[in-house]
């Protein structure tokens, strides 16, 4: 799809999307560790008697139901969010980047089958799949990670396959396999570093995804449980005072926003960086 | 030709047999005993097995797999648990509320991203196409659940100008029907419209790089007719691609919205179902969209091997 | 600039029209519910939201029970008991007829009370017809029960869903198109919406005032909450996002009722496993709970407080909420008696509806504070029924037994919550034998006192019934001792 153009032209400047991304995950990053260290109010401490209170002075963004601070839940929900999509993320590059280097090595039925398992999860829409496999292995923090993991194996499988495929057929490859080097070591050298910007890019975009899927997930009470504060389970609380407390689900929400789209902002600076030739997709 | 074909209609019916198989598997483990549901904590354990056996929850997995797969063959879906209503109907009475969703929304996220593709590429690298590509990002990014609440927050409860949620109904008429969808489907077409804006604005200018472009330029062929004769239909290809697999997902996707809005659609159907154990509905309604997913895939390949018949490359 | 004025004068005729109208008499209503029901039969499933359609409105019982839970006339215009309790005679109405036109007779109480009492039986409250020894029905207006032995709430139960009167004809397609001899027939059944009822012309009884109400289902609360603001329906008879609460108390077009009903909220204790099978450990947790709090920061302040299992709108009910005051340092020193200086951790299993879930954060942050670390698990309700009901496998969980005096639960043998106490056990049988009422008040009290006294689960309050409406409606119930939504007496003021 993409002419030649774009990978004569050489990019000594960095992407202005890069920058930005960079900086709004950079910041999600920041809060999230900070809120190891210090947090305004210790986040589940419950006071009943100063529930749904406006923003104040000793609460930035005001109170929830239960009197807990609305912004040290927030910056503890980021902890959370993070943490649960790094995990399903990491399943999907664990899981999927050796199934696709061995798919594009072997070809034959390895390839076979990772393109048939490709398919067959691509069938069923994320979301709802997930759904269906925190309502079978119980609602929580783990079980969320593997259903929304799944996916990701079956995404950076296809999308490692596709990139190695191409490094395959170099000249560089050839002369390696020429010169009497088996297929696993030609795959360690020099397939997997020359795959590495395409893992990348997919992974960060994967990491938007995830998150957006475990606050809906945390949203219908399947993800992260309680009282361990969520950006999901925070909108879905605040919707059932909407009309007392409005601002309450506009910050929850924000927040989702921000962190998804610093991180779509970052994978789409490090494609125009690392990956021209956009092995990987969006769409995910 | 041929052979690609057949051979991609085998894919597909291999795809569409493994997902029967799965979604059984994975719902015939699932904890949660629909019989237990309906009768409630003052079941009797007598009580529960002559359910179980009116439900045919007794059968062994194999035999109700078959009984189930041989059914669907022939158009039956089998009885709902709990509504005990055949799945069919109950899905197309659900599919009256989720294909007009789904439709709407795809013909709105359209109306809003095709210009603003177009409108991108043409303002290249300048204000325009920053803004643009502002609202690809951002439309993406904020979650849909959300934004629907942002919705009814303005627009049911300060501006008064729609209902919070609920279905009328068709048969009261088209116009209140429509009205109640109007929310949800922005809701919907808001990462739709974002996602096709994106896809819109590349597309339009891979073709502008195309040399039969320039080289009508050269000729002098005007801006307006350049477009509409030579960019357009051939920016089209990926961008109806990128639609017809959106409109499957636009189908399952709107499961969160229909909660929030309350409409009874398909994807508060399955939820619904999910949580009330109705295992026939869920099976029914999951081996549909994976169908729906993979037949509309099967239809983009066969429209890429039309348009573009040269030998197909796996890369 | 004119043709605005006409406009704006048009828009006010029409706006003023309809309400024209309304101010002659408004017969219609619409009520929302949160859950809509699976099916139209309440004899097939337990889904409380098919009675609180249908019972009353639809279908009838033998029995009929009011808004205070007194037994009186339903079907049955009267019926006269033997000496020794174990024989009745019901006499049904002479001209009750079914939705079809078809008469209702004693045939049709003999198939439905021997459908639920066969071997086969899917009737979800199967107990209720177990101690029916025989139904036999000399005429077409006579049904004599006999009783193995004397059931004191025989009565109760028979003017309960599960025990409305169908026809042997149309009781297979009753999920679906239901047909009973109430003052209301069904209309139409819009899936995943409403449920219409009309006004039945050939009710042989008194003429309810409205000629149709709908049932709107609107699950989510913020959805029910504008709903009703936007007048799209105009009464919540089981309103249950608390929260939302104070702009109707302060808004004179809206009526905020509270009431109560039979739902004790427990945090039901798993007596069977450690450490609580301990007594002490049980009675720290109960000194770690602090009602006010939770009920103000869970329930808006809206409900009782128990100290037992009872509904405290019973004359039979005792008072028991002092036994165990709020006291962390009580709490923590009978943890370290019972052998936990530092505590210990459990989970706490959730079911979907709000008051749990809110319940269960605010009791998990309540045992943090006495050192008992609890790790939350919400379910849905198929898996809670499994796990915990049917299961038992669970520390603590939350949940409201809306069954009507249904104390004699701690009497079952395996019943979820572990619970094994002979002296419970003897004062239980006695009651079932004891028909004076003074004499079962006082073993109501003996009941409530050991339950209180073991501190078999966390007593935490009764479930309040919170009916928000429009404030020209009236005949809405305020309490709810059983699963209803009695339509019958409501009329537009």
């Amino acid at each position: 799809m993409t002419s030649d153009a774009d990978l004569d032209a050489p990019r000594r400047r960095l992407p202005r999307s890069l920058l930005l991304g960079a900086a709004l995950t950079g910041l999600v990053v920041v809060v999230a560790l900070l809120s190891l260290l210090w947090t305004p109010h210790p986040a589940e401490q419950v006071r009943v008697i100063a529930r749904l209170r406006p923003p104040s002075a000793a609460n930035w963004l005001g109170t929830d139901h239960f009197g807990r601070d609305a912004l040290s839940m927030i910056m503890v929900g980021a902890r959370n969010s993070l943490a649960v999509a790094a995990a399903a993320v990491g399943i999907g590059i664990l899981g999927g980047v050796p199934l696709g280097l061995v798919a594009a090595a072997r070809r034959g039925w390895p390839d076979e089958g990772v393109a048939r398992m490709a398919d067959l999860l691509f069938a069923f829409p994320a979301l709802l799949t997930a759904i269906l496999l925190t309502a079978l292995l119980g609602p929580g923090a783990i079980n969320a990670v593997l259903a929304l993991g799944v996916f990701n194996v079956a995404v950076l499988a296809r999308v490692t396959r596709g990139a190695a495929l191409q490094v395959w057929r170099r000249e560089f490859v050839r002369a390696a396999l020429a010169l009497g080097r088996g297929p696993t070591a030609v795959t360690v050298v020099h397939v997997l570093p020359n795959v590495a910007g395409a893992v990348i890019v997919q992974a960060t975009i994967l990491f938007a995804v995830a998150i957006l899927n475990e606050a809906a997930l945390s949203y219908l009470g399947l993800g992260i449980q309680p009282p361990a504060p969520s950006w999901g389970k925070m909108l879905g609380d605040a919707q059932t005072y909407l009309f007392t407390a409005p601002m309450q689900a506009v910050y929850p929400g924000a927040a989702i926003a921000l962190a998804v789209l610093g991180l779509n902002l970052l994978g789409d600076g490090l494609r125009d960086l690392l990956d021209p030739r956009h092995k990987t997709t969006t769409l995910g | 030709m041929i052979a690609f074909l057949s051979r991609r209609l085998l894919t597909l019916a291999v795809t569409a047999w493994l997902a029967t198989l799965l979604v059984f598997t994975i719902l015939n483990v699932l904890p949660g005993d629909p019989a237990l549901l309906m009768l409630g904590t003052e079941a009797r354990p007598d009580t529960l097995a002559a359910l179980r056996t009116q439900m045919g929850l007794d059968q062994p997995a194999v035999v109700r797999y078959l009984r189930w797969v041989a059914g669907m063959l022939t158009g039956d879906f089998g009885v709902s648990y709990t509504y005990a209503r055949p799945v069919g109907a109950l899905i197309l009475e659900r599919l009256a509320v989720t294909l007009p969703l789904a439709g709407f929304a795809l013909v709105l996220s359209t109306l809003i991203a095709l210009p603003l593709g177009l409108y991108a590429a043409a303002r290249h690298e300048r204000a325009g196409d920053w803004a643009v590509m502002a609202f690809g990002q951002v439309g993406i990014a904020v979650p849909s659940f959300w934004f629907a609440i942002l919705l009814i927050l303005g627009f049911a409860v300060q501006l008064g100008w729609f209902a919070a949620g609920g279905f009328p109904g068709w048969q009261g008429g088209a116009g209140p029907a429509v009205k109640a969808l109007v929310l949800p489907a922005v809701a919907l077409a808001l990462p739709e419209a974002a996602i096709l804006a994106r896809v819109t604005r590349s597309a339009v200018l891979d073709t502008l790089r195309e040399d039969y472009v320039r080289t009508a330029r050269a000729k002098g062929v005007s801006a307006w007719a350049l477009m509409v004769r030579h960019v357009l239909p051939n920016a089209l290809i990926p961008i109806s691609t990128v639609l017809g697999l959106q409109f499957a997902f636009l189908v399952a996707g709107a499961v969160v919205v229909e909660n929030v809005f309350t409409l009874p659609g398909l994807g508060r159907l399955v939820y619904q179902a999910i949580s009330q154990r109705d295992l026939i509905v869920v099976q029914g309604v999951v081996v549909l969209l994976a169908v729906l997913v993979v037949a509309v895939n099967f239809l983009v390949d066969v429209a890429y091997a039309v348009i573009d018949p040269r030998p197909r490359v796996e890369t | 600039m004119r043709g605005w004025t006409l406009g704006a004068a048009c828009a006010a005729v029409l706006a003023l029209l309809p309400g024209y109208v309304q101010a002659q008499a408004r017969t219609d209503l619409v009520v929302g519910m949160q859950l809509e029901p699976p099916n139209l039969d309440p004899t097939a499933s337990a889904a409380a939201a098919i009675a609180e359609v249908t019972l009353v409105n639809l279908y009838e019982a033998l029995t009929r029970i009011d808004a205070d839970g007194k037994v009186g006339p339903g079907l049955a215009k009267g019926w006269t008991v033997s000496d020794d309790q174990t024989t009745y005679t019901f006499t049904l109405r002479d001209t009750a007829k079914f939705h079809n036109g078809k008469p209702a007779t004693s045939a049709d109480v003999t198939f439905t009370l021997d459908r639920a009492r066969a071997a086969d039986s899917t009737n979800p409250q199967k107990a209720w017809f177990k101690a029916i020894a025989d139904v036999q029905a000399p005429d077409p207006k006579t049904v004599v029960v006999t009783l193995s032995q004397p059931d004191g709430l025989f009565l109760f139960h028979m003017g309960l869903g599960a025990a409305v009167i169908m026809s042997a004809e149309t009781q297979p397609t009753n999920k679906q198109a239901p047909v009973g001899t109430g003052p209301f027939k069904f209309e139409r059944w819009i899936a995943g919406d409403r449920v219409i009822l009309v006004r039945n012309p050939d009710y042989d009884g008194p003429k309810p005032a409205l000629e149709r109400v709908s049932f709107r289902f609107i699950a989510d609360p913020a959805a029910q909450v504008s709903s009703i603001l936007a007048g799209d329906v105009d009464t919540v008879p089981q309103f249950n996002t608390f929260e939302a609460l104070p702009q109707f108390q302060n808004n004179p077009r809206f009526r905020v009722m509270t009431g109560v009903g039979e739902g004790e909220t427990l945090l039901s204790t798993n007596n069977a496993r450690k450490p609580f099978d301990d007594v002490r450990v049980r009675r720290a947790l109960a000194h770690a709970i602090d009602r006010k709090t939770l009920i103000d920061g869970a329930m808006s302040g809206l409900a009782t407080p128990i100290g037992s299992h009872f509904a405290p709108n019973r004359p039979e009910y005792v008072d028991l909420t002092n036994v165990y005051p709020y006291d962390v340092n009580k709490a923590r020193a009978l943890l370290a008696e019972a052998g936990y200086p530092q505590g210990f951790e459990v989970t706490l299993r959730l079911p979907p509806p709000i008051y749990a879930r809110r319940s269960g954060e605010l009791i998990a942050a309540m045992l943090a504070e006495a050192g008992v670390r609890v790790r939350i698990e919400n379910l849905e309700w198929a898996q809670w029924l499994e796990k915990v009901f049917r299961g038992k496998d669970f520390d603590l969980s939350i949940v409201a037994h809306t069954e009507a005096l249904d104390i004699e639960i701690y009497s079952r043998p395996d019943y979820y919550f572990g619970y094994k106490s002979d002296r419970f056990n003897a004062l239980s049988a006695e009651l079932e034998r004891t028909l004076d009422p003074a004499k079962r008040k006082e073993l109501y009290g003996s009941m409530q006192r050991m339950l209180a006294e073991d501190a078999v689960n966390g007593f935490l309050f009764q479930l309040p019934i919170v009916t928000v409406e429009n404030a020209k409606l009236a005949g809405m119930w305020k309490n709810r001792p059983y699963q209803v939504n009695d339509v019958t007496g409501v009329r537009w003021q």
